[in-house]
């Protein structure tokens, strides 16, 4: 049994501990926002954030996770309220498919975290290990520099 | 016959009616008639809408809510919508081809206008009023003198379990409620929100995880397998083999990617090279057989040309984020499925012709994917969730691609060539000829045959004949005829009939390279007859749509005033998609490094008539991913392959747009036409985004890029040259 901590909660898990942190999250957790893309590392859609920075779960054993803060989507907001990056990307209707922007969200968690006030380029450059493939980068884009702009507000 | 003369005149003139030839209706209603088929509401008020399409990211449910809402006069939050599920809603075949709205969009626009209708002509029997005096709010009929009655109330029995009337022509359509307004997207808050929202979220109770042992390479058979070692490894239930066909199945899902992973080390397989040396793809397609048609012919002379080009395109992949899945239930000999597949009934005629099992047995049930832009896996992962499910009565079963799957077996779009020559006289084109030379757009199941693990099966199922799409949608020869008048055109279509890569509908088929083409082609003929290229397509160019079209975008981006600096350039595009659809024009300006020969698109400016506008944002959010997609599939995109086997497995041999190289700005304008037919708009930027970016490049570079992707090598070669 591996202890993980996800979204502030200790869960225990009994799973291989070279299982992928991704498999534990949506297989034993039934947690939905981290998505498999490509379990290689390339595409981003898996992003989480491990103690604020954002990893692709994917390619992260659970083996290494122990006492390590883990936050997922679920841990950014829920459909009823839902958190500042996410409400964003809703307010800049930044979705085609929708299955890259949880991976999206999370990425621009951490930065925004990090850095309150990023250029576009900064954003760009931080939001490049994400892929998306219905050619919605502009509205990330706007959907970033809004909750960059609404979060300083909100301080 | 209005239906109110015949509630006069009694049942006699029934007869005589259904001797006439019934009236088309329109749009999807002519395949499914009846009202209920579309719009169901209950007695507690409770409207349900239904429609055989699905939402693929394109922003349909909004869409198709909104036509409801609009005519049913009802809040859109009041309507429950349910897509594609063989066992509930009409069949719409494909959710393909930029249809969805004039197929269900219209169907649900006059059956709710006809319900309403219905509805208030029952209200005013009650009260004793004409129906002109009564009103419709959220629902709600009213009398001036306060009485009301809610569309629950009205509703009894079989009253809308009727066939639908052929509607009165649509005159204008006056104020619009909902219509027009660009609603907030339905399906985004979950789906930001980590809602189990795709087929991929999907969990049952007791459900399994299965992952499928791909063949190497087409056609690959297998020839050893050692079972024992997978056998045994934690939470493996079972191998499932039939014939070269072989997948796994455990408790958890990273037990069978594990369990996977050792059986594909365990089997040997053999294969034959199959497929063309890449260096000589275009070379080797000309040469394939094909089956000809001269889709315009003229008379005009076969010398004295102005400018003779060739271009090129090869495989390109639909490359979803999220590779296919599907879950499968086979219990008491009923297989159910759930499925991402673009068409849940012919799906279901698939699978029961590889399962020998009655279609009545099969339900198939449509959830979302990740975006697929066409034909992918959805299907094959379907066929693979029938055949594993089959294996293992009672428990569901979810089986997920693994990226290298969707990559290396997904069906590309075809490889094309084309040729164009042209004669200017008088600085117009007298003359125009343009060959193309494509393998099918289609290979969706129906039959058996197109879904790939029923090859792998030990009675096999063999890919039926390449079939065609007639114009004047077409294939491979979409939008290949242009537009433009010219004084004679002749345009022949080389319909090739097996290519060696597997290939079926990617977003915009055929247009998307014929455009790029033809787009080119005028801009090597404006600069010939050294006319400015927006000035010279208006020359040619009679339709009133398409020339506002083009007019807004050059507008849009600032054409007139347009100042070049040093490594940039402009460049325009225009088609109106399937010559029948959505009329789309392109401005942009690209950034090329001539050190690096990168290319960057700066800015674009669009303008799309695709009829009335039911949603304006959904429309933008389209056209600016068509932009940004073709973007990325001309800049970067080619499926690379050896003499066996497919070689871009990932993201890193088969590279794709990125932030750093998104533009800064994409402006799209939306011309909408109250009351005019929709004419749909997810395909429509494709093509004139890859024409209007070689355009620019030539422009900022004078080097004229006629093969795609435009690679940096290539590029860099261009301007050596």
């Amino acid at each position: 049994m591996i202890t993980l901590n996800v979204n502030g909660k200790p869960q225990a898990v009994d799973a291989d501990p070279a299982t992928p942190l991704l498999y534990v999250l949506t297989d034993h957790l039934q947690l939905n926002g981290a998505k498999y893309g490509c379990g290689l590392g390339q595409c981003g859609s898996c992003t989480v954030l491990l103690d604020g920075e954002p990893v692709f779960s994917c390619v992260v054993p659970i083996s290494i996770l122990q006492g390590r803060k883990i936050t997922t989507l679920e841990g950014l907001g829920t459909p009823d309220n839902p958190g500042p990056v996410q409400r964003a990307f809703i307010a800049e209707q930044a979705a085609q498919c929708g299955f890259c922007i949880p991976g999206m969200i999370v990425r621009a968690q951490a930065l925004l975290e990090r850095n309150p006030s990023p250029t576009p380029q900064e954003i760009r450059s931080h939001m490049s290990p994400n892929l998306c493939r219905c050619g919605t980068h502009m509205r990330i884009l706007r959907a970033v520099e809004r909750a960059a702009r609404e979060m300083k507000g909100a301080k | 016959m209005n239906r109110r003369e015949f509630l006069a005149t009694g049942g006699a003139l029934v007869v005589s009616f259904s001797l006439r030839a019934q009236p088309k209706l329109p749009g999807s209603l002519a395949k499914a008639p009846l009202l209920d088929s579309w719009i169901r509401i209950g007695a507690d008020g409770g409207i349900t809408v239904l429609t055989g399409k699905v939402e693929l990211g394109q922003g349909i449910k909004t869409a198709l809510i909104q036509v409801a809402a609009e005519e049913l006069a009802v809040e859109p939050g009041r309507i429950a919508l349910v897509t594609a599920d063989t066992a509930r809603t009409p069949d719409e075949q494909y959710t393909a081809g930029s249809q969805s709205m004039q197929e269900s969009g219209t169907a649900i626009l006059h059956a709710a206008a006809e319900v309403r209708s219905r509805l208030v002509d029952l209200a005013a029997q009650r009260f004793a009023l004409p129906p002109e005096r009564l009103s419709v709010a959220n629902g709600t009929i009213r009398a001036a003198d306060g009485r009301t009655a809610t569309y629950g109330e009205l509703v009894t029995g079989e009253l809308l379990h009727v066939r639908a009337q052929p509607p009165a022509a649509r005159g204008n359509p006056g104020e619009r409620a909902v219509m027009g307004k660009s609603l907030a997207r339905v399906d985004i808050p979950a789906k930001l929100t980590g809602a189990p929202i795709y087929v991929q979220d999907l969990r049952l109770p007791g459900m399994l995880h299965a992952r499928v042992v791909r063949p190497p390479s087409y056609g690959a058979r297998l020839a050893a397998l050692q079972t024992a070692a997978a056998e045994k490894m934690p939470g493996v239930l079972k191998i499932v083999r039939d014939g070269s066909y072989l997948a796994v199945v455990a408790e958890r899902e990273y037990q069978a990617v594990s369990a996977m992973r050792a059986l594909a080390a365990a089997a040997r397989w053999s294969e034959r090279p199959s497929l063309f040396q890449q260096e000589n793809l275009y070379s080797e397609l000309q040469r394939l057989p094909s089956r000809d048609s001269v889709l315009v012919e003229s008379k005009s002379p076969t010398s004295g040309w102005t400018a003779e080009a060739t271009y090129r395109r090869p495989y390109q992949m639909h490359g979803a984020i999220g590779p296919s899945c599907a879950v499968g239930l086979y219990r008491d000999g009923q297989l159910t499925v759930w499925t991402h597949s673009q068409g849940v009934y012919p799906l279901r005629g698939a699978l029961a012709e590889m399962l020998g099992l009655a279609q009545e047995r099969i339900r198939c049930i449509h959830m979302e994917g990740s975006g697929c832009y066409g034909h992918n896996g959805a299907d094959d992962a379907g066929a693979d969730a029938a055949l594993i499910a089959r294996a293992l009565p009672g428990r569901p079963v979810r089986v997920h691609w693994m990226r290298e799957d969707e990559h290396a077996w997904e069906p590309y779009g075809s490889a094309m060539v084309s040729s164009a020559r042209a004669r200017l006289e008088s600085g117009r084109i007298a003359d125009w000829h343009y060959e193309v030379w494509s393998g099918t757009h289609t290979s969706r199941p129906g039959p058996a045959g197109n879904l790939a693990p029923a090859w792998s099966l030990a009675k096999p199922f063999a890919p039926p004949p390449a079939q065609q799409i007639p114009q004047p949608a077409g294939g491979g020869d979409r939008n290949a005829i242009p537009l433009y008048r010219f004084a004679n055109t002749r345009v022949v279509h080389h319909f090739l009939t097996s290519l060696p890569l597997r290939v079926s509908a990617l977003r915009a088929l055929g247009a998307y390279m014929n455009v790029f083409s033809i787009e080119s082609f005028m801009d090597e003929l404006a600069q010939a007859a050294q006319a400015d290229p927006v000035e010279f397509r208006l020359r040619h160019l009679d339709d009133p749509r398409a020339r506002e079209a083009v007019r807004l975008a050059a507008e849009r981006f600032g054409w007139a005033g347009y100042r070049k600096t040093r490594g940039r350039g402009r460049g325009f595009a225009f088609a109106r998609y399937k010559n029948l659809a959505a009329y789309t024009a392109i401005a942009c300006e690209v950034e090329v490094e001539r050190d690096t020969g990168r290319v960057r698109m700066l800015r674009a400016a669009a303008a799309i008539d695709s009829g009335e506008a039911v949603n304006p944002d959904g429309i933008r959010n389209q056209v600016e991913g068509g932009i940004l997609q073709s973007l990325s599939w001309t800049l970067y995109e080619a499926v690379r392959f050896d003499r066996r086997r497919i070689t871009s497995l990932d993201w890193a041999s088969y590279p794709i747009l990125r932030f750093p190289d998104a533009p800064e700005r994409i402006d799209v304008s939306v011309i909408s036409r109250p009351g005019a037919p929709f004419l749909g708009t997810g395909e429509a930027a494709q093509g004139p985004a890859a024409a209007a970016l070689a355009n620019a490049i030539a422009d900022a570079t004078g080097a004229r890029l006629r093969e795609i992707p435009f690679t940096a090598r290539r590029v860099r070669q261009a301007l050596a040259a």
